[in-house]
């Protein structure tokens, strides 16, 4: 067997893995990165990119079906709808990924890191195994990542899948039913229902999107219901049968009758998707002895030290924040240079999420319900995309929607920014930026935001917090 | 108005009791909520109290010196409003929110004039703000990094930005804003005059301390002087080559992990002997009080585990433990549990000292300064930095052998620094 020693192992190549190994590269770290399947990780090969991809195909279909309808729309007319060969999307989506790939296949390289393809079975801590090689660490850095979890009940297989399957569906469908409605079940079934195929959701909590106020679903909410997406709340799947047809049959049951067979419902479908949510990858990290919490997800400090000495873990993995693309990036960078010596640690004020759904939802910092609950006197605006020239021009407030900002009364810092609405994804980062400065409401207000953007809504809503809004009345 | 009563508040760890080494306020002060108002000692830390509200100082119990139990009435205060018949320091009023109507589920362009809040008065034009305890202070990102590189605690420095936000020049000023130096001119006068000072609080406890264990352990020292040139040039070869936020290496580091080796080969050194129920406990465990002069006087911060540590981590748990213990924020476990003392005059250097047991331990060993020295080797005179240790043991489960033996095995490490770490 082979032994390469070096100084940094990341053991994933995701987007927490690839950037600390660039990093670490870049700081003269002697660097071995390994990956099992393809770099990229789940965000670039089986999630953020690959279902961005499709959301974007889903929305130009459904735009040109608006304007192969009779009479046109804008305008624009087409004479012949428009079709969908999904073979064809698939491969669009997947010459995507693949440069994406490629990509950081070529960063990494260029970086001066060596990518090892394999899986990595540890024997201790800093020394694992990739195929007839035997990597010796003086540092690692695990960037397992997380999997979809998967309903004993309702195992993946036979027509059940999950969002790594769903990203790959060559065909068109007549019947999507989601279990789980939460961001990655939702994404997913706007896009076939825009792509065509009928969509039901069937979600245990009393609301899809629940971690979300009602004022954010409300619009995403009249979508679906306009879109005729069937959203069932407050029920639990109880398990698919395979029927003669081919098709499969999603069982399902009010929650608050759990036990009456009698009040069992079910619908058709040509597939299940499940998505209830993800775990952590850390089976198989036993021999390194990192400490795991009772769910699974290694335990770290704010410097993502684990127990053991010099092993770190970043990203969905572990205990430290939410599972974001962004979070992992952000904490592979940090540990590739607190293994070169700097002084730092994660303690963000303000961690972005979005959910690309139509309309997108997007939050950072706090809601209303947090600040107050947190013990701050709060002031909040908002701003309807309906006043926004820029939204107008692009029927961006074809689904409602609006930019929200919390601020503290007394003095006016902005503790958070919500907004639902098409196309607000891209606003976030300005709002990310105002927390983590410590801006006021008067340093918005007092910065000119260019026009025609949507962007002039973060300052309207400013305004509209202080008291004195331009553009609506 | 009203009277509000303020129990002395349970401050944690088990404490039942603690002695008021100060009062901050008298009686007819007006005091705002959170200034504080009372300095209380526990076993071992000192606690201030905050007040927990605006208003007139009514009435104080206990002089400083005197106990109150947690629980206690300890001070009334007549404020505006009602008074608490129920002692509930805790009670803050709600703050209202301004009501902002929020319907609209369709967008609307112009109608429903909104009846937003007033807008609020602009934040008051206070130059600087100290965070509160416990919120975190404002500052960009990049102030927060810079902070951290330059071990500054954010929480203590003023913001002169808007909202007390912390800026660059703020740190710039925190550094830069040394202890002016007190120009005293010469006085020639002769001076009658007295300072009565009584002993109580910390310097009370180790009065007491001193005494129990002067008065009850026959204390024999024993002085050795070691050869350290070898080890300063370790010393000196870590310190030039150690990575960004290592911390830098004393000789102290050093002499723990040697006490680690010689400590484990002499268990009967590294004891806490029981005497009232007659009992020798040893231990396996090395934990190292580390004897630390703050403002407020003598603290023993202690090093756990220090057979569990390496030479940087233990250099960096000493500084650790002891700037707790000078900015008396050590908590009862830091300053508990130790098995062996150092005490380290550091720089004062000295020719010997008979330093005082630590009881219920068994030894203390005293470091002095390293200075280089004429010394004769293989009949020559040659300069050697040279260092002496003094130690004291407890003679009565102790023998004089088994001190000598214990100091010359130190001895014998530090001067072959190898050997430490072998």
């Amino acid at each position: 067997m082979k032994v390469r020693k070096c100084k940094v192992l990341v053991v994933g190549a995701g987007p927490g893995g690839y950037v600390a190994a660039i990093r670490s590269a870049q700081l003269g770290m002697d660097t071995v990165i390994v990956e099992g399947e393809k770099a990229g990780g789940t965000c670039l090969i089986r999630g953020c990119i690959p279902s961005k991809a499709m959301i974007h195909a889903a929305h130009k279909f459904h735009e040109l079906a608006q304007h192969a309808k009779e009479g046109g729309h804008m305008g624009i007319s087409i004479p012949v709808p428009a079709e969908i060969d999904m073979a064809g999307l698939k491969g669009w989506k997947d010459n995507i990924v693949d440069r994406l790939n490629k990509g950081v296949e070529h960063l990494l390289k260029s970086s001066g890191a060596e990518l090892i393809t394999g899986w990595a079975e540890f024997k201790d801590a800093k020394t694992a195994v990739v195929g007839d090689t035997q990597i010796e660490a003086e540092y690692v850095i695990l960037a397992n990542g997380s999997v979809p979890i998967e309903l004993p009940f309702m195992k993946y297989g036979d027509g059940v899948i999950s969002s790594r399957e769903a990203l790959d569906i060559d065909e068109k469908l007549d019947h999507l039913v989601v279990v789980g409605g939460g961001y990655i079940g939702l994404e997913l079934g706007i896009v076939h229902r825009m792509l065509g195929a009928e969509v039901t959701i069937v979600e245990a909590m009393d609301s899809v999107l629940p971690i979300f106020d009602k004022e954010l679903r409300r619009p995403l909410e009249l979508f679906m219901k306009k879109n005729k997406i069937k959203v069932n709340t407050g029920v639990f799947a109880k398990g698919a049968e395979k029927l003669e047809n081919g098709k499969l049959k999603l069982n399902f049951i009010d929650k608050n009758h759990a036990d009456d067979d009698s009040k069992m419902q079910s619908v058709e479908a040509d597939r299940v998707l499940v998505t209830v949510g993800r775990r952590p990858r850390s089976e198989g990290l036993a021999p390194t002895g990192v400490a795991l919490n009772e769910r699974g997800f290694v335990k770290v400090n704010e410097k993502c030290e684990t127990n053991m000495k010099g092993v770190y873990a970043i990203g969905d993995l572990t205990d430290l924040g939410e599972m974001l693309a962004h979070v992992a990036s952000f904490q592979g960078e940090m540990v590739a240079e607190i293994i070169a010596g700097k002084n730092r640690i994660y303690s963000p004020l303000a961690v972005p999420a979005i959910v690309f759904t139509e309309p997108e939802i997007v939050s950072v910092g706090m809601s209303p319900d947090e600040a107050k609950e947190a013990g701050h006197p709060v002031i909040t605006g908002k701003f309807p995309l309906a006043a926004n020239g820029r939204s107008l021009t692009q029927e961006a407030e074809k689904t409602g929607g609006f930019v929200r900002v919390v601020a503290r009364e007394d003095d006016h810092r902005i503790l958070g920014v919500q907004a639902v609405g098409t196309h607000v994804s891209e606003l976030v980062g300005e709002w990310t930026l105002a927390i983590e400065m410590g801006a006021l409401l008067e340093d918005i207000a007092g910065t000119i935001h260019a026009h025609p953007t949507m962007t002039e809504m973060t300052h309207e809503a400013v305004l509209a917090t202080l008291g004195h809004a331009i553009h609506i009345s | 108005m009203g009277v509000f009563a303020f129990k002395l508040p349970d401050i944690g760890e088990g404490v039942v009791e603690g002695e008021v080494v100060e009062w901050m306020v008298a009686v007819g002060d007006s005091v705002k909520e959170d200034d504080p108002i009372l300095s209380v000692m526990t076993d071992k830390a000192t606690v201030e109290i905050p007040s927990p509200t605006d208003g007139v100082v009514k009435s104080i119990e206990g002089e400083p010196g005197s106990i109150l139990a947690v629980g206690q009435v300890c001070i009334e205060f007549d404020i505006d409003g009602d008074g608490n018949a129920v002692a509930e320091p805790e009670t803050k009023v709600e703050e209202e929110v301004p009501a902002v109507v929020e319907e609209t589920p369709e967008p609307v362009v112009e109608d429903e004039p909104e009846p937003a809040p007033e807008p609020a008065p602009a934040p008051k034009p206070t130059p600087v703000v100290v965070a509160a305890p416990g919120a975190r202070p404002l500052a960009s990102p990049a102030v927060r990094q810079r902070a951290r590189e330059s071990g500054i605690d954010l929480a203590s420095v003023a913001g002169s930005g808007p909202a007390g936000r912390i800026t660059h020049s703020d740190l710039d000023s925190w550094k830069s804003a040394g202890s002016p130096v007190a120009a005293a001119g010469p006085s020639r006068s002769a001076k009658t005059g007295t300072t009565e000072i009584p002993v109580i609080g910390l310097r009370r406890k180790i009065a007491e301390s001193m005494t129990a264990s002067y008065s009850t352990i026959p204390h024999f020292s024993y002085f050795e002087e070691v050869d350290v040139t070898e080890l300063e040039s370790l010393r000196v070869h870590l310190n030039s080559t150690r990575a960004e936020g290592q911390p830098k290496l004393t000789y102290l580091p050093f002499i723990m992990q040697a006490l680690v080796k010689a400590l484990g080969e002499n268990p009967v050194c590294n004891a806490l002997y029981d005497d009232e129920k007659g009992v020798v406990t040893r231990h396996d465990a090395i934990h190292l009080g580390i004897a630390t002069q703050t403002d407020r006087g003598l603290y023993v911060p202690v090093v756990k585990h220090v057979e569990a540590q390496d030479v940087w981590t233990s250099a960096g748990e000493m500084q650790r433990v002891s700037q707790a213990a000078r900015d008396g924020t050590a908590g009862l476990d830091e300053l508990t549990g130790s098995t062996f003392t150092i005490t380290s005059l550091g720089r004062m250097g000295g020719l010997g000292a008979t330093p005082i047991i630590n009881k219920p331990e068994v030894g203390i060993l005293g470091v002095h300064n390293a200075v280089d020295t004429p010394v004769v080797r293989d009949g020559q005179i040659v300069i050697r930095r040279m260092m002496r240790l003094s130690s004291s043991w407890d003679h009565r489960v102790v023998d004089g052998w088994d001190g000598a033996v214990l100091v010359q095995r130190l001895k014998s490490l530090l001067e072959h620094p190898a050997t430490i770490f072998m």
